[in-house]
């Protein structure tokens, strides 16, 4: 393979499940030792994407290559190459933690005994080799979510595809993981994520797209994408229940750009400070006022008039 | 990390049976490592195994020593192939088949599970292994599980001395067959249900095949009827088991053992198609 | 609006709850249900009653065995407490452990002013109700055979559904009282089928050996088998049929009282 061929090229990639278009013609490349995000709302079609890379889902139209190689015809060979973490864990309840990493490793015709030395070194690697031999079930969800990324290095993937990786974590379990998945990266571990976090997109991606409604609607580094779709800084007004709606008219002409949400007005400036004086001076002060630096949400819903998280 | 090797090869059913490897859907003809399968089913079973074997032994031996005392006064000798045999031998062998049958059976419908809340597919799929794999795995799985009882079975036969032939050793190979069969029967039935609820309809199903399969009575008694029960695929079994039992070896009994064989591909063809259907949308 | 609830505590309402809880979900399985119930004895009927039967009638003791009936008539009335006592066996098995574990709805019901010996009063109801239902199903299947057609059915769906909570009342404290389901199989396996094959159903029981038939009559279902059979052929007579249906009576009890030692020390008071 040519070292500058993309480890993942899609181009014109569609999924179609009878009427419906969940993805509708998607172009993006994936570079080894890169960190790729796909970032969008529920149903924006990141999982549909995820599945036929992971070539569990046959491609309905346009182009995907992984290593070179055409899922459809070389789907084996593609996934004894991929580690893949699904959106839910869906591991064997019915074995221990250990077991549940050997009986998959011998998924990859890895022998016994590589399987169990696999299986010991990663989850000290996850930090869970006091609970090799624990019950699946009354694990916590970041033990278990930790469960299934060791399970899914067991073949010492070259890309890791993670489905939403700590959707359903509490804040503390979600840095543990994303300590092991940056030292993953360090050790030029490929990742492809899903998310509809921003801050994850954020802390794990070297560069992602953001789909909506089957299509990608930006693409590049987190910080460029910010940079290039918002301006720097954005204040949070909150008025009383009800009233955000009627601000418009006090608030025109302030900052670059106004976005009314149900709970809050946001006013996009270069400077939110300036931006609060002057809503103060107009006397159309709100009940609570925040001025932070603008992020992907904030991206997000420049580009498709939507929030992420409904 | 270490880039793991590839290397596309051509499954050696494809090498060695070109035709049969035509025949196959494409589903099957990429299995690869079923053994796998077996070997997760092992990891999980190990534990519980003793309790099949102590089940695979007791529950024909109740069987047999309910019908050998309750009916044994009550009934005459029933000729099979020109000879008189005690009405407990004439039952015994259907129900050695119809052990084979229940074995495979009660262990597929465990797909259901795996498909539906497990999800022990999914995540199996996510690695080189195959459709086909999955499929051929738990139809062997099953017809492992049918054999064991089987050997139960036919050890508790010999030690309440019913069995009158040598060549009885090889109901062992038939039960297998009949095994094989009913796995793939029972995967497509699982592929099937779409509830818990669905459950209830197997024992229905189930029970005319018990029943009419020329199990407990012999064809003579449906009268004119009696060319209804080579539709039902167990009295193939049956009739296959009762020869062999006796030792009265003809080519006809390869005729059984092909409809079997043929029930068993048919079912493990279109459970893997189904299966494909629901998990690689 | 603050009323408070009324402190009144009748013995059956908040059991009738519980019951109607299982009502409800069976509306959604009724149809699988009703034809295993109806199609199973049918083809019992036809497969053993008439198959075997045939066998037998051409038997050796055809004239004395079976005092006077055909296999048939003999086997038949049988099968309706057999059939109560195999769905309610497996009823007080698997979805007794659903209530306390998959679905959680003791718990749910323990929450309410609902109390676990409610709870077991109601799944108690609710077992006697499907033991009429199919033992039912078996009476309508009995009804399209001249041998087996008589008002008498009515009285044997009671006696089998009455046979069949003797039987699961006490199962019901067993499984309550098991941490996992991994003994359930070894149950059906080791008790139930046994019973089954023994319980007089398919033969007389004087065909057993002395011991056996000692052991067959401690049985409730070999009780259930003797009353369904007598009342269908009107040879029951009034001392023996008390006599059965006091030691079911006396199954039922114990087991009525262990499930609710068991639910209480589970649920809370």
């Amino acid at each position: 393979m040519d070292t500058d061929e993309p480890l993942i090229r899609a181009r014109g990639l569609e999924k179609r499940f009878g009427d419906f278009e969940a993805v509708k013609g998607i172009d993006f490349d994936v570079h080894r030792g890169e960190s790729f995000g796909f970032l969008g709302p529920n149903g924006a079609g990141k999982s549909s994407t995820m599945r036929m890379v992971g070539a569990v889902s046959p491609v309905t139209g346009g182009e995907l290559r992984l290593f070179g190689l055409d899922p459809a015809t070389d789907g084996k060979a593609i996934r004894a190459r991929l580690g893949v973490v699904p959106q839910q864990d869906q591991l064997d309840e019915m074995l221990n933690v250990e077991d549940n990493l050997v009986i998959y490793g011998r998924y990859f015709d890895i022998s016994y005994a590589e399987s169990r030395a696999q299986a010991r070194k990663l989850l000290e690697f996850v930090q869970l080799e006091d609970r090799a031999t624990s019950k699946i079930m009354p694990l916590s969800g970041g033990m278990k979510r930790r469960v299934t990324i060791a399970r899914s290095l067991m073949n010492d993937p070259e890309i890791l595809l993670l489905d939403e990786p700590t959707t359903g974590l509490d804040p503390q379990a979600r840095h543990v993981l994303w300590d092991r998945l940056y030292r993953l990266k360090q050790q030029g571990v490929t990742l492809v994520l899903t998310t509809h976090y921003m801050d994850e997109a954020e802390q794990l991606c070297d560069r992602l797209v953001i789909m909506d409604e089957g299509r990608i609607v930006a693409e590049g580094p987190p910080a460029e994408l910010i940079r290039v779709h918002s301006p720097r800084e954005v204040l949070e007004l909150r008025y009383p229940a009800g009233a955000n709606a009627e601000q418009g008219p006090a608030l025109e002409g302030i900052g670059a750009r106004q976005e009314v949400l149900p709970d809050r007005v946001l006013v996009y400036a270069d400077d939110g400070e300036a931006a609060l004086s002057e809503v103060h001076r107009r006397g159309a002060s709100p009940e609570s006022a925040l001025v932070r630096r603008s992020s992907l949400e904030d991206v997000f819903l420049r580009l498709t008039g939507r929030t992420l998280v409904e | 990390m270490t880039t793991a090797s590839t290397r596309p090869r051509a499954t050696n059913a494809q090498r060695a049976f070109p035709l049969t490897a035509m025949l196959l859907p494409p589903a099957l003809r990429q299995a690869h490592r079923p053994f796998r399968i077996l070997e997760r089913h092992w990891f999980v079973g190990k534990t519980s195994f003793i309790w099949i074997i102590l089940g695979g032994f007791f529950e024909p031996f109740f069987f047999l020593i309910s019908t050998d005392l309750g009916f044994g006064g009550l009934i005459d000798d029933i000729e099979v192939g020109g000879t008189l045999v005690p009405y407990v031998e004439f039952v015994a062998p259907a129900l050695l088949a119809a052990s084979a049958m229940n074995g495979a059976m009660y262990e597929t419908m465990n797909v259901f599970f795996r498909i539906n809340f497990d999800k022990t597919y999914e995540s199996m799929l996510a690695t080189p292994v195959t459709v086909g794999d999955v499929v051929i795995g738990d139809v062997l799985w099953a017809t492992l599980r049918g054999a064991i009882y089987s050997v139960a079975f036919m050890a508790v036969m010999v030690a309440m001395g019913m069995t009158s032939s040598w060549w009885g050793v090889l109901m062992l190979p038939g039960s297998i067959v009949i095994a094989l069969a009913f796995g793939g029967v029972g995967l497509t039935a699982a592929t099937m249900l779409r509830s818990i609820e669905d459950f209830e309809y197997v024992p229905t199903a189930s029970l005319p095949l018990f029943l009419f399969s020329a199990t407990f009575f012999p064809v003579s008694a449906y009268g004119d009827l009696g060319w209804i029960v080579n539709l039902s695929p167990l009295y193939h079994g049956v009739a296959l088991l009762r020869a062999l039992n006796l030792g009265q070896l003809s080519w006809g009994l390869l005729g059984h053992v092909a409809v079997l064989l043929a029930i068993a591909v048919v079912g493990v063809s279109v459970a893997a198609r189904r299966i494909e259907r629901t998990l690689l949308t | 609006m603050t009323a408070t609830l009324p402190e009144r505590r009748s013995l059956l309402g908040p059991a009738v709850r519980v019951f109607e809880h299982h009502l409800l979900v069976y509306r959604r399985v009724w149809k699988s249900n009703v034809l295993g119930s109806v199609i199973r004895p049918l083809l019992y009927v036809l497969g053993m009653g008439l198959g075997v039967g045939s066998l037998v009638d051409d038997g050796p003791r055809a004239d004395t065995a079976l005092e006077g009936l055909t296999y048939f008539e003999f086997f038949a009335p049988a099968i309706m407490a057999t059939t109560a006592m195999q769905i309610l066996t497996n009823d007080a098995l698997w979805p007794i452990r659903g209530g306390f574990v998959w679905f959680g709805t003791y718990h749910n019901q323990r929450a309410t002013p609902i109390d676990a010996g409610d709870v077991v009063t109601g799944v108690l109801l609710w077992h006697l109700a499907k033991g009429v239902l199919s033992a039912g199903g078996v009476a309508v299947v009995l009804l399209l055979f001249d041998g087996t057609r008589t008002a008498a059915l009515l009285p044997a769906v009671v006696f089998a559904a009455f046979a069949g909570i003797a039987y699961s009342a006490p199962l019901i404290a067993f499984s309550a009282s098991r941490e996992t389901d991994l003994a359930y199989p070894n149950i059906q396996r080791f008790v139930i089928v046994p019973m089954f094959l023994f319980s007089g159903a398919f033969y007389p029981i004087d065909q057993l050996p002395g011991w056996m038939q000692t052991v067959t009559r401690l049985t409730p279902i070999w009780h259930g088998v003797e009353l369904c059979r007598g009342v269908v052929h009107g040879s029951l007579e009034f001392v023996n049929g008390a006599g059965h249906l006091a030691y079911l009576l006396v199954w039922l009890v114990v087991g009525y009282v262990l499930s609710r030692r068991v639910f209480t020390a589970k649920l809370g008071v």
